[in-house]
């Protein structure tokens, strides 16, 4: 077996039991750093499909600026006792949770392989690619995004100004 | 690095071995060598070096007794600290508590991996050298609101809290002022920001156009923010959070912390030098690749150890600012100059495509003239004050 299947296996087993504790875990900053783990490991599978700059992005943007904002957030509101279970949300989650996992099982299932794959080379993951794609094929989905974005800052400085 | 591992494998230096185990036990290898080999004397010496400098800056003697005027200082220390007892507060989440002082340690050390101290001397030169070094920074923070939730402290909790909010902020003008240098480098890895620049000051991004000028400044003030360093020191501020994040620590837990503060002041300068002051370039005096090499080595350390030592000067001098004061110099001076400068330098590029060296020259000869004025105020006020001590610094 190669190295780097090896490496994909423990990576995606040590991935599937952090994502688990982020669910199972009852103390709420524990689970918020098993996600932390778990975009860390993501961003490790991302370099190992020779996209170096997704992955680097994914650990500053995720697991370094988002997830330091939801622990701030989590900690200051400082949750002394553990978040009781709650019956309602639990089969909601459940549900929703089971119907995904029958959808990606049919997926999973059908063994035929992609129609047009893409050979992964030393620049398929370069900045210079990734720039290229995203400012001539997927130019428009791009400045979508950029103008959300946009409108999210002034929607949160507007909040954060109204009048009490 | 991996280059040369493949030409030792050619040579049949690891004959039968699997590819796969040769490249990690080099990988584990190198990270050894640099850790106790570099890293550790190197922030070791910084801690005591820091000492000795704030000494002579307040008229003290400083740590003067181990070894030649006390340069094994951090030894004994680091002896001292591995021998103390490992305190764990029962209210603390044991856990956490005791790993978050290696969360942080990873993070700053992960650093060196893409750190060029010469033209081949260099673990990995990746293809996003200097966004790798932003993002394994990032996680630094992770490893402090670790330590300051899990202390179960509120001066803790606070030094935390303080540190996750400046770290954030400062990473947005460091990064504009990084990215300043990766338009006109046209690269993000580290060795081929070096390569477009030359050995000459005024071949260097400082000098580029006054807008990259700017953007040095930024960038280590930034940098100091995010380091957790005087004047920005606020999360372990100890006249009012007694030490902050690393309140309830004690022993080695503790010493890691600071070991990461001083061995990330290095990795400041090393990006500063790489990014802005010409990195190991050296004139063309020798073809030897191994002198070259040395050559390239003591050039790189030197310029960056300068702005390790300009840290410490700034600590000595320098107060504390206020939480408010830190947040508004972020976010109201420091995001809107570094945009200026991003914008500033693109025009630069667009009006002199191949740059101006007249300009750049000029700029040096400025900087030239602004730092011997400045020495020439420290001689003053050093033969002012006390001339027998500053003039002897071996007492």
């Amino acid at each position: 077996m190669d190295a780097s299947v090896i490496l994909f296996y423990v990576i995606s087993v040590l991935l599937v039991l952090s994502s688990l504790m982020v669910v199972f875990l009852r103390n709420v900053v524990h689970c918020a750093l098993a996600l932390v783990v778990a975009l860390f490991l993501i961003a490790i599978l991302f370099v190992m499909l020779h996209a170096p700059m997704v992955g680097v992005l994914q650990v500053l943007v995720y697991a370094g600026a988002i997830m330091v904002l939801f622990l701030f957030v989590i900690m200051f509101l400082n949750p002394t006792a553990s978040e009781p279970r709650r019956k309602l949300w639990w089969g909601f989650g459940s549900a929703a949770a089971l119907l995904l996992a029958a959808s990606l099982a049919a997926l999973l299932s059908n063994g035929e392989a992609p129609a047009d794959p893409v050979t992964a080379t030393e620049t398929f993951g370069s900045p210079e690619t990734l720039a290229k794609s995203l400012f001539t094929d997927f130019v428009l989905p791009f400045e979508i995004t950029s103008v959300l974005l946009l409108v999210a800052i002034i929607g949160a400085v507007v909040l954060a100004k109204r009048e009490p | 690095m991996q280059a040369y591992i493949d030409q030792l494998i050619r040579d049949g230096y690891f004959a039968g071995m699997p590819k796969e185990v040769v490249y990690a036990v080099a990988m584990v290898l190198a990270a050894f060598i640099v850790l106790s080999v570099f890293v550790a004397p190197l922030a070791g010496v910084t801690s005591w070096l820091e000492r000795r400098v704030w000494a002579r800056m307040q008229s003290r003697v400083g740590p003067n007794r181990v070894g030649p005027q006390g340069i094994l200082q951090w030894l004994a220390d680091g002896i001292k600290n591995l021998l103390k007892e490992d305190l764990i507060p029962s209210a603390a989440d044991a856990k956490l508590f005791s790993l978050a002082p290696y969360v942080v340690f990873v993070g700053f050390l992960c650093a060196f991996v893409v750190i060029p101290f010469g033209s081949q001397l260099i673990v990995a030169d990746l293809n996003i050298g200097i966004l790798y070094i932003l993002a394994v920074t990032s996680l630094v923070v992770v490893g402090i609101l670790m330590a300051g939730w899990s202390s179960n402290n509120k001066w803790s909790l606070l030094g935390g809290m303080r540190s996750a909010a400046q770290i954030v902020s400062y990473e947005i003008p460091a990064g504009l002022s990084i990215l300043t240098i990766v338009f006109l480098a046209g690269t993000m890895s580290m060795q081929g920001i070096i390569k477009a620049q030359g050995w000459a000051p005024w071949d260097w991004f400082l000098f580029n156009n006054p807008f990259t000028f700017a953007a040095f400044f930024l960038y280590f003030t930034a940098a100091l923010a995010e380091g957790n360093r005087t004047p920005f020191d606020i999360p372990e501020a100890e006249s009012e959070l007694v030490a902050g994040y690393v309140t309830e620590y004690s022993g080695m837990r503790f010493l890691f912390f600071f070991f990461a503060e001083w061995g990330n002041l290095y990795v400041i300068g090393a990006v500063a030098t790489t990014l802005f002051l010409g990195g190991w370039q050296v004139p063309p005096v020798t073809s030897d690749p191994i002198l070259l090499g040395v050559l390239q080595f003591v050039v790189f350390f030197l310029k960056a150890y300068l702005w390790v030592f300009i840290a410490m000067w700034v600590r000595a001098t320098l107060p504390r600012v206020r939480v408010d004061q830190l947040m508004a110099l972020c976010w109201k001076y420091m995001v809107p100059l570094s945009f200026l400068c991003l914008l500033g330098t693109i025009c630069w590029m667009l009006v002199f495509p191949k740059g101006n060296q007249i300009f750049s020259v000029a700029m040096f000869v400025l900087g030239l003239l602004i730092v011997a004025y400045f020495f020439k105020r420290v001689v003053f006020q050093i033969r002012h004050a006390r001339p027998e001590l500053y003039f002897k610094p071996h007492i």
